[in-house]
């Protein structure tokens, strides 16, 4: 059983590491300046509402020779993703939202679209 | 016989947050489980053995990075060009270690150490979710988003996609794949408490979408994560709290 890619896994493991524990294991928390906390706050909403919309409108394929192929996209995604943020604002439960949202892109493939 | 209630000796609202956080990884593991069997089918189409697949999913732990280098390898890139690819891509963890690094100063740095290698997009926004919720740091909380909601079924179906391959159908077929962007939709929902926060969200959204389609995607969700808080902050000056 092939073994080549595993120091490729180790280098990309190296250069992965350091931008999640950085932060976490030389920030001052107790310098930092009430600007600077209000800012991190908004950090959470901001880049996972970022991630939402990104893997929801657009479109990223790799084609086979490894480069990237990025465009707009339209799709049952669209009302699925909008129904699970409704359901998690009006019943603050996410599962549900996440059901919700699953159902539709589900039939939505199930009759032709998407 | 019932089973013994582990939470039996904590406070109301930190039981109950663990329960709802637990309710909220459900849809984690499938999204997690889905895209790791989808990566582990990839990683197989391209030649990789079950343990570089699974080497990739244990080490590198990030989905976008595993499956950009993927399609590299297939591609005949070089390693450099892999490595640097990753580092870009992973680049949005600084956002996430950043901003759980105020609930987690008073860790021992080993802890944050060892917390950190299991930060992903789904752990961040489990975590600080719950940590929003209880009003502080919960160690058992950061460890089921990271270790149970993430890393044990990322890993499980690695292995299931490489090793069993085309005998189980592709997750997309039930619509599994919109379960990351629905489960991150809806936990920037969870974290909304005021004006501020909705406006750091809408216009993370909007330039993480804008930036992606010009750029890059991995750089539009930086710079929706980055931006996003400071146009937040510059438009609501009183803290917009509800």
């Amino acid at each position: 059983m092939s073994l080549e890619l595993i120091p490729l896994a180790v280098l990309m493991g190296l250069v992965t590491y350091p931008s999640r524990s950085l932060p976490l294991l030389v920030s001052r928390v107790d310098r930092m300046p009430p600007l600077a906390l209000a800012y991190l706050r908004l950090v959470g909403p901001a880049v996972l509402a970022a991630l939402a919309a990104a893997n929801t409108v657009v479109r990223v394929e790799t084609l086979a020779d490894g480069t990237r192929d990025v465009s707009f996209y339209v799709g049952p995604e669209w009302p699925a993703v909008a129904l699970c943020l409704v359901l998690v604002a009006w019943r603050r439960n996410l599962l549900l939202g996440i059901v919700g949202a699953v159902a539709v892109v589900a039939l939505a493939r199930a009759v032709g679209l998407g | 016989m019932s089973a013994p209630d582990i939470h039996a000796d904590l406070p109301t609202d930190l039981r109950s947050a663990r329960r709802r956080l637990a309710v909220d990884g459900l849809g984690i593991v499938a999204s997690a489980a889905g895209f790791g069997f989808v990566y582990g089918l990839s990683a197989r189409t391209a030649g990789f053995s079950p343990i570089e697949a699974s080497a990739m999913s244990v080490i590198v732990f990030g989905g976008a990075a595993q499956f950009a280098a993927v399609g590299y390898v297939m591609g005949g890139f070089s390693w450099a060009g892999v490595v640097l690819l990753t580092a870009f891509l992973n680049a949005r963890h600084l956002l996430y270690s950043a901003a759980l690094a105020p609930y987690l100063a008073d860790q021992p740095r080993p802890v944050r150490a060892a917390m950190a290698h299991v930060l992903t997009d789904e752990a961040f926004a489990l975590s600080i979710t719950h940590f929003r919720r209880v009003g502080r740091a919960d160690l058992w909380g950061y460890w089921f988003a990271g270790i149970v909601a993430t890393f044990i079924p990322w890993n499980v179906a690695t292995l299931a996609g490489v090793a069993l391959g085309g005998a189980i159908p592709d997750p997309s077929v039930f619509g599994l794949d919109v379960v990351f962007p629905a489960a991150m939709g809806g936990l920037a929902i969870a974290l909304v408490a005021g004006r501020r926060e909705v406006i750091a969200a809408i216009s993370g959204a909007i330039l993480a979408v804008a930036i992606s389609l010009a750029w890059d995607p991995a750089a539009g969700i930086v710079a929706g994560g980055l931006l996003g808080p400071a146009i937040g902050i510059a438009v609501v000056r009183d803290g917009g709290g509800r």
